[in-house]
């Protein structure tokens, strides 16, 4: 939109909005900072430490292993649902009985609560009791996510991918239900080919929905936590242990607040940064 | 470019159509001539949107036929019938400049560059938009971009008809004018077949010579402006064509002539009327309407000034009969009698005209 | 019927294998899902869903967890509208940074702010109410609907206004009558993800109820840490979770698929 008009009125339509978030936002972010920048040894009693936390978090190994992990895992997230869910969407029926039949399966596995789904994939995955482990055994292949980090990344991935494409097909195929008839209409008077279509019209048109899709993909899979952890544990070994699950066995099992508080705004900042970059590169072209 | 024919036309949104509300489109027959200025002109939901899309091809029709010269092309696909269209919002290529907008449809025909560029060229430079050939599409105002949606259309050679859908339904009031103006010019410059499609009877009237009326899936008349203006074949054409439209009146019809609360109307050529049970009324136009010292009973209820003339509005029982007097001529107060010219009293029965004027 | 192409086919038929293994595994019992491979309960037993069905801590969670998730949406995408249209029409101070600030409000995890929103909720005499949750969600299901919605009113060119007040419409009907309409996908979608994430999000709806209002949430995270890992039941649990919400996509699934009625203003 290159034509908004000036309003600053308009304050009071987003005034609601920032009321209810900021209520939830404010204190809760006051509290953190406070335990990051200090020290207990339990009994509510806070010594001043300044940036000691925080430093020594950056310069931890332990810390950088589990932020490799993380990028790997997001990385290779991002680059399998995001085309794949373009694809599933831009093959979706239009109208019809098959678009109920459609969006009801395909919402499914978003419904279902977060550790059901690490339990189930548990199960399913296990070469002796599992559905999937016992094709995939018998079809040859060695595979025993519990013992090797190989099969428990794929058992990681391939879950994820199960758990969330259709958080993109629903996106992009909002997005694609939204383009005027007019512009299929007249890139057929034009003589378009399919992919002038999708290259100049779908996904121009689809830009804002996917940076959402690829945003909120990005941030839930860079602090995903419950779904690993009920499937592997972290394990085997510390394989799959990803920086949420990292940042908790910080917190929780050391009760250490400070390094987890410090960690906890870091994992924030970074989170923060690129969306931040990616949002300002996608968003550059809007207003000339 | 020829001459395009619809044959028998029927189109329903329907699989299985029953009663006459499921059909679209009802059963029509009309012949567009090459190069002539059309206008298809009704009001929402008549059906002159369906009748576009059958002719530039992105409808087949349920039934009938269309030809194109010689060639039947009722099922053939509008790429491949030399057509272009307009859209009622502005259908560009943001991502690509003005200049390979316009040079997409040649493009992706095969034709080769320098023949693309000198065409472009010329095409910009005839609709004004040779200042913004490098600029993105999706900068230019509203205006700008129903420009290279034309632009687009004007490129390739071969069009056979280019056809507008309301196109400046988003176009700023004080630019609407402009681009009219610059459709009728083009029309002028070009030839080619133009039809253009409106519920606005001000753009149908300045931009056709020819005008076909739509109502309820029909065409109800096909004529000039002016034709359509003074003899009217159906009361929709009287209501909707001229500000304020044409008075339509409940009568009776006796020895060839109208009656209208017991008042026999002269007219030019005699009334016969065939079905005994049809509905009759009487159509005359504000602008034929004038007092006179006997006639038919009037109040005078509201005067409204329009500039060089003031529209009246009398009452008769319940019926309300509008005039146009001339600015400066007196208006009687409160009774008053009303005259019909002759020539422009018409009956209708059943909606459609049974009598004729004397140049008809 | 119309022919639906093979990819979506391929693709659902993918997503329901583990479905099937879970209602599979929620008519077992837990021993024998933890002791045999069978493709068919051997033991085919009821006793899972009957639990559910009679306990009621277990069907009242269900009626919390939709209590809380039903305000909550109301709420979120209510408030969105307004916001999203602003932001996408007009230009005011801080608009951009607001706007990506809403954003930020998704990007720490919710452990982190688990305590402090215990207290903060705990002090407005708040705590053990549907309402304590449904306000804690708005954290993140807010700037999801205002993102979402701006990003489909963009689509839609700002003549449509503009002509809207041409031919005499008062804004609020043009809102509802002319623009709701045109941006049926967005609401339908962002309808639907905040109930989705309200309905999966355990941790604040855990934390913020005790008894009260104890959401289906917090029984089935008890299922995995007291009695043991009650497989059996944690599976019947969840696959009755899938049902409110595919109510709520069959519902909205004309608004999504509607997408763009470019009627005459």
């Amino acid at each position: 939109m290159n034509n908004k008009t000036v309003n600053p009125k308009a304050w009071f339509f987003v005034l609601p909005v920032v009321v209810l978030v900021a209520f939830n936002a404010i204190i809760p972010l006051m509290t953190v900072v406070n335990y990051s920048v200090q020290e207990t040894f339990g009994n509510n009693i806070f010594f001043w430490e300044g940036v000691k936390w925080f430093e020594t978090v950056l310069n931890s190994e332990r810390f950088h292993a589990s932020l490799l992990r993380q990028l790997m895992f997001t990385g290779i997230i991002l680059a399998i649902e995001v085309p794949l869910g373009v694809v599933i969407a831009l093959t979706m029926p239009k109208n019809g009985i098959w678009v109920s039949f459609c969006l009801v399966f395909m919402a499914m596995p978003l419904l279902i609560p977060w550790n059901v789904v690490g339990a189930m994939w548990n199960i399913f995955a296990l070469p002796d009791i599992g559905l999937l482990g016992h094709m995939i055994n018998a079809l040859g292949i060695d595979y025993n996510f519990t013992r090797q980090p190989v099969a428990a990344w794929f058992t990681t991935i391939l879950m994820d991918v199960w758990h969330w494409t259709s958080l993109v097909v629903l996106l992009a195929y909002a997005g694609l239900r939204s383009i005027p008839d007019a512009y299929y209409q007249a890139a057929k008077i034009d003589g378009a080919k399919p992919w002038a279509v999708f290259r100049y019209i779908q996904l121009p048109k689809m830009k804002r929905v996917l940076t959402i899709a690829i945003l909120l993909r990005f941030m839930d899979s860079f602090m995903i936590y419950t779904e690993p952890f009920v499937l592997t544990g972290g394990g085997p070994g510390n394989s799959t242990t990803f920086l949420s699950i990292d940042l908790v066995k910080v917190a929780l099992g050391q009760f250490d607040l400070g390094p987890a508080a410090a960690m906890s705004l870091i994992y924030f900042l970074i989170v923060l940064l690129v969306c931040w970059v990616f949002y300002t590169l996608m968003m550059k072209n809007e207003d000339q | 470019m020829s001459k395009i024919r619809l044959k028998n036309l029927r189109h329903s949104y329907l699989p299985n159509p029953q009663s006459d509300e499921d059909w679209a489109l009802k059963h029509m027959s009309v012949d567009w001539s090459d190069g002539g200025a059309y206008a298809l002109l009704g009001p929402s939901g008549c059906g002159k949107t369906t009748l576009l899309n059958i002719i530039s091809g992105l409808l087949t029709p349920t039934e009938g036929e269309v030809w194109f010269g010689d060639e039947e092309v009722s099922s053939q696909p509008a790429d491949q019938r030399n057509i272009a269209q307009v859209f009622q919002f502005p259908v560009v290529y943001d991502t690509m400049t003005v200049y390979d907008n316009l040079a997409f449809p040649l493009r992706n025909r095969g034709f080769d560059e320098p023949a693309i560029d000198k065409k472009v060229r010329e095409i910009a430079n005839m609709l004004d938009l040779g200042e913004t050939l490098m600029t993105r599409a999706s900068g230019l105002t509203a205006d700008g971009k129903q420009k290279i949606s034309l632009g687009r259309g004007l490129v390739r050679s071969d069009v056979n008809v280019i056809m507008f859908d309301e196109p400046l339904t988003v176009i700023d009031p004080h630019l609407k004018w402009v681009l009219r103006s610059k459709l009728k010019e083009l029309h002028q410059q070009i030839g080619t077949t133009m039809i253009y499609v409106t519920h606005d009877q001000t753009e149908a009237l300045t931009f056709a010579d020819q005008v076909v009326v739509m109502q309820q899936g029909e065409v109800v008349q096909i004529g000039s402006p002016v034709e359509l203006f003074e003899r009217p074949r159906h009361t929709f054409v009287g209501h909707f064509i001229g500000s304020p439209g044409m008075n339509v009146l409940a009568c009776d019809v006796d020895q060839g002539r109208p009656v209208y609360d017991g008042i026999a109307l002269d007219v030019t050529s005699k009334v016969r009327v065939d079905d005994p049970s049809a509905r009759l009324e009487v159509g005359i136009r504000p602008e034929f309407v004038s007092f006179a010292d006997q006639g038919i009973p009037v109040t005078v209820e509201k005067v409204s000034d329009a500039g060089r003339v003031s529209i009246v509005e009398t009452r008769n029982g319940d019926d309300v009969i509008k005039l146009l007097v001339p600015d400066g001529d007196p208006v009687p107060a409160d009774g008053a009698f009303l005259k019909f010219d002759p020539d422009h009293t018409r009956v209708y029965a059943d909606d459609w005209v049974v009598s004729r004027g004397s140049n008809e | 019927m119309k022919k639906i192409s093979v990819v979506p086919i391929i693709y659902i038929l993918f997503l329901m294998l583990p479905i099937y293994w879970l209602i599979n595994m929620s008519f077992k019992t837990t021993n024998e899902i933890l002791g045999v491979f069978t493709l068919w309960p051997q033991e085919f037993t009821l006793d899972n869903y009957i639990k559910i069905f009679t306990d009621p801590t277990w069907y009242n969670g269900y009626f919390n967890s939709l209590t809380y998730v039903g305000i909550n949406t109301v709420i979120s995408v209510s408030v969105a509208l307004p916001a999203a249209y602003a932001f996408s029409r007009y230009r005011f101070l801080g608009d951009k940074h607001l706007f990506f600030w809403l954003l930020t409000n998704r990007m720490a995890p919710p452990a982190v702010f688990a305590l402090p929103f215990f207290q903060l909720y705990s002090a407005v005499g708040l705590f053990d109410t549907p309402l304590a949750v449904a306000l804690a969600h708005c954290l993140f299901n807010i700037p999801l609907a205002v993102w979402i919605l701006e990003g489909f009113m963009s689509g839609v060119p700002k003549e449509l206004d503009e002509t809207a007040y041409v031919d005499g419409y008062s804004f609020p009907r043009f809102f509802v009558r002319i623009f709701v309409p045109t941006i049926a996908a967005g609401i339908g979608v962002a309808c639907f993800f905040c109930f989705m994430f309200s309905w999966v999000e355990l941790l604040l709806a855990k934390t913020l109820t005790s008894v009260a209002a104890k959401p289906i949430a917090a029984t089935m995270t008890r299922t995995a840490s007291t009695s043991g890992y009650e497989l059996g039941l944690l599976a019947a649990a969840g696959a009755l979770t899938i049902i409110p919400g595919a109510f709520v996509i069959y519902f909205v699934r004309n608004y999504i698929a509607k997408g763009f009625a470019l009627g005459r203003v």
